[in-house]
C-alpha cells in the first residue's frame, strides 16, 4: 500500500510540476481495538433485544 | 444548493400502521409545536414541473407513473391545511426549509445555501427537526411511538432518497453535464458512502458495501426517481428563472450523518459542476459500463476494484477521484474567487478531499473519523469479531439500522459522536439556531422571515414564491422569488424591518 502511495505522489508531481510533494498527514491515528470496544460494551443498551424480529419488521415503502 | 432527505419511518410493534399517516403525524407534530410560526402556510405548487425533461421535452402525464406527479396534492384548495390528510401535511419552516410527506416518508428539504459548510448546518438542522417531531408524536395522546432513520433502504427492495440540488447555468449543454458528471458520480461514493450491510436491492446476498443507494441505480440517464433510477437525473424543474438556470437534481447519493461526508459530497460536486461549465474537465474518463462500475465499486470495501474506461484502461475509483481532484486544483488556481470566504471554503474542500483520498489509498481504516462507511464497517467488524458472527447475521443488520436512528441516546452514530470519535465541522449551537433561522445569503431568508414575522398572513409559499392573504385585498398576493440570490438579508432586510405587518410589506412591494 505504501509503495502504491509513493507512486501516486510521484505521478502527481510529474504531471503538474508541483514543487512541494506534500504527503498529507492524517489527523487520525490507526484505529485501536479499545476504541471500538468502548462502544461495543454499550451496544446492548442500544440494539433491540430481538434483532432478528426488529430487522424483519423494518419494512419501508419505496420513495424517490 | 440544498439537500432533500426522506427519512425511514417505523412504528415499533405496530406493523399495520400506514406510513403516510405516520409521516403526516411527524410533519404536523413539528408544525404545531409550541411557539411554531409555521401557521397555516401551504405549499404553492404553481411553478412545479416534475415531468420537464432536461433533454428538451416533457413526459406526458398519461405516460408518467403516478409517483412522478409530485406537483399535485391529493386535495387542492382551501387555505387551511387538513391536519388529518397526509397529502396536505406540507409546511414551510421559518428556516426556509420544506417539511412534508413525500410518498410514504417524512422529508426535510433544506433551504437554499451558497456553500457546502452551510449545507451541512441546515442538513443537521433537519435531523433535529426530525428528532423533535418524533419525540412530539410519541408524547401526543392517542398517537404511538414513531422512530425515524436517516438511511436509504430497508434491504427488502425499497429505497428512499437523499437528493442534492445544484443551480447551474441554463447555457451549459445538458450532454456536457452528463459526460462530465457520470465518472465522478460513480466513484465519489468511496468518499461519501454511508455504508450498507448486505448486497442487492433485496439484501439477499450477505456482505458489506460502500453505498446505501448504489444497488438501486439502474440506468445512466433518465427522468424517473422512483423506478429505473438514473446516475444523472434529467428532471428539469429549476424552481428559479427557467431561461437562466437549471436545477441539477442528484438522486444517487446516500443520506449522510457524517458532516465531512456531506461537506465533501456537496463541495466536490459543486466544483465539478464549475468545471463542466468552464470546460476544464479531463475528457478521458468515460466509463465503459457506468452502472456496473457503480455497483462493482460499492461492493468492494477494499477500494481496489478496477473498472473499465471506454478507452480500455482499467482504473480504481481512487484513480478517477484523483484525476478530478487534480483538475479541480488546476481549475481553481486559474480563477478569481468570488470572495475570500468562498475561496477559503473551496480550499478546505480541496484539502479534505485530498486528505481522504490519500488515506483511503494507504488503508481505508485510517478514515474511521471522517468517512462514514469506514466508521460503520469498523464497528461491524469489531462486533463480528467479538461475537463470532459473520455477514448475514441479523445483529449486524440491526447495527446498520441502529446507526441511522435519529435519537441521540439510541443512534449508534450519535453514540460515536458522544465518544469524540467522529470529526465535526459545525457546532451544535449553530445547528440549533438553523432549526429556526434561515441562511441570510439566499432567498430562503425572505421566505423564512416572512413566516417568522407575518406567519398568520402567509397563505402559501414555495421555493420561488410567498403568497400573502392580507386584509383590504380581495385576492391573494403572490410575491415571486425567481432569483435564488435575491431576497437575502442584505437585499430585503431594511424593507422587512420597515414593514410592521404583512399588509405594509405587500403595500411596499406593489407600490414600486
Amino acid at each position: 500500500m505504501a509503495g502504491q502511495e509513493q507512486q501516486r505522489q510521484q505521478r502527481r508531481s510529474d504531471e503538474h510540476e508541483v514543487d512541494e510533494v506534500e504527503v498529507p498527514t492524517s489527523t487520525t491515528d490507526a484505529p485501536t481495538a479499545s476504541d471500538v470496544d468502548d462502544l461495543l460494551d454499550e451496544i446492548d443498551d442500544v440494539l433491540e433485544t430481538n434483532s432478528e424480529e426488529f430487522v424483519r419488521g423494518f419494512v419501508q415503502k419505496g420513495g424517490q | 444548493m440544498g439537500i432533500e432527505t426522506e427519512y425511514g419511518i417505523l412504528a415499533p410493534g405496530r406493523p399495520d400502521q400506514n406510513p403516510m399517516v405516520l409521516s403526516s403525524q411527524v410533519v404536523n407534530a413539528f408544525a404545531t409545536r409550541p411557539g411554531s410560526r409555521v401557521g397555516r402556510a401551504r405549499w404553492d405548487y404553481e411553478d412545479e414541473a416534475p415531468l420537464r425533461d432536461a433533454r428538451g421535452h416533457d413526459m406526458s402525464r398519461a405516460a408518467a407513473h403516478p409517483s412522478q406527479l409530485t406537483d399535485v396534492a391529493a386535495s387542492h384548495g382551501g387555505a387551511m391545511p387538513d391536519l388529518e390528510d397526509p397529502a396536505t401535511a406540507n409546511v414551510v419552516l421559518t428556516n426556509g426549509a420544506r417539511l412534508y410527506v413525500d410518498h410514504a416518508h417524512p422529508e426535510y428539504s433544506s433551504p437554499e445555501v451558497t456553500g457546502p459548510r452551510a449545507a451541512v448546518v441546515w442538513d443537521k438542522a433537519g435531523e433535529r427537526v426530525m428528532q423533535e417531531a418524533a419525540t412530539r408524536v410519541g408524547s401526543t395522546p392517542g398517537l404511538g411511538e414513531v422512530r425515524l432513520y436517516k438511511n436509504n433502504t430497508d434491504s427488502k427492495g425499497a429505497s428512499y432518497g437523499c437528493h442534492e440540488n445544484y443551480l447551474v447555468q441554463r447555457a451549459t449543454p445538458f450532454a456536457d453535464l452528463v459526460s462530465g458528471l457520470v465518472p465522478f458520480f460513480v466513484t465519489r461514493q468511496v468518499v461519501t458512502g454511508a455504508g450498507r450491510v448486505s448486497i442487492g436491492p433485496d439484501g439477499s446476498v450477505p456482505g458489506y458495501q460502500i453505498s446505501q443507494r448504489a444497488d438501486f441505480i439502474e440506468v445512466e440517464v433518465g427522468l424517473e426517481t422512483t423506478l429505473k433510477r438514473p446516475i444523472v437525473n434529467t428532471r428539469d424543474e429549476p424552481h428559479a428563472s427557467a431561461d437562466r438556470y437549471r436545477r441539477l437534481h442528484v438522486i444517487l447519493g446516500d443520506a449522510n450523518l457524517f458532516e465531512t461526508a456531506t461537506f465533501l459530497k456537496l463541495g466536490t460536486t459543486a466544483l465539478v459542476l464549475d468545471m463542466v461549465e468552464a470546460g476544464t474537465l479531463p475528457a478521458d474518463l468515460h466509463l465503459a459500463s457506468p452502472v456496473r462500475a457503480l455497483h462493482d465499486i460499492s461492493h468492494d470495501p477494499t477500494v481496489q476494484a478496477k473498472v473499465r474506461l471506454a478507452d480500455g484502461r482499467e482504473v480504481t475509483a481512487l484513480d478517477v477521484q484523483w484525476a478530478y481532484l487534480e483538475a479541480a486544483r488546476a481549475h481553481t488556481a486559474e480563477r478569481e474567487p468570488d470572495d475570500a470566504t468562498a475561496a477559503r471554503e473551496t480550499e478546505e474542500v480541496l484539502r479534505r478531499w485530498e486528505d481522504v483520498l490519500t488515506r483511503l489509498g494507504r488503508d481505508p481504516a485510517l478514515c474511521h473519523r471522517d468517512v462514514e462507511w469506514v466508521a460503520k464497517l469498523r464497528l461491524l467488524d469489531g462486533f463480528a469479531a467479538r461475537e463470532g458472527v459473520t455477514w448475514g447475521h441479523p445483529r449486524l443488520a440491526a447495527i446498520d439500522l441502529q446507526w441511522a436512528d435519529v435519537r441521540p441516546d439510541k443512534g449508534l452514530y450519535h453514540r460515536l459522536v458522544a465518544r469524540g470519535q467522529v470529526d465535526r465541522l459545525v457546532d451544535d449551537a449553530e445547528v440549533a439556531r438553523a432549526v429556526d433561522e434561515a441562511p441570510e445569503d439566499t432567498r430562503a431568508w425572505f421566505r423564512g422571515q416572512c413566516l417568522a414575522r407575518y406567519g398568520s398572513a402567509v397563505a402559501a409559499a414555495s421555493w420561488d414564491s410567498v403568497i400573502f392573504d392580507v386584509p383590504g385585498r380581495g385576492a391573494l398576493q403572490r410575491v415571486p422569488t425567481p432569483e435564488p440570490l435575491r431576497g437575502t438579508r442584505e437585499h430585503v432586510g431594511a424593507l422587512l424591518d420597515a414593514s410592521a405587518t404583512a399588509r405594509d410589506l405587500v403595500d411596499a412591494l406593489t407600490s414600486t
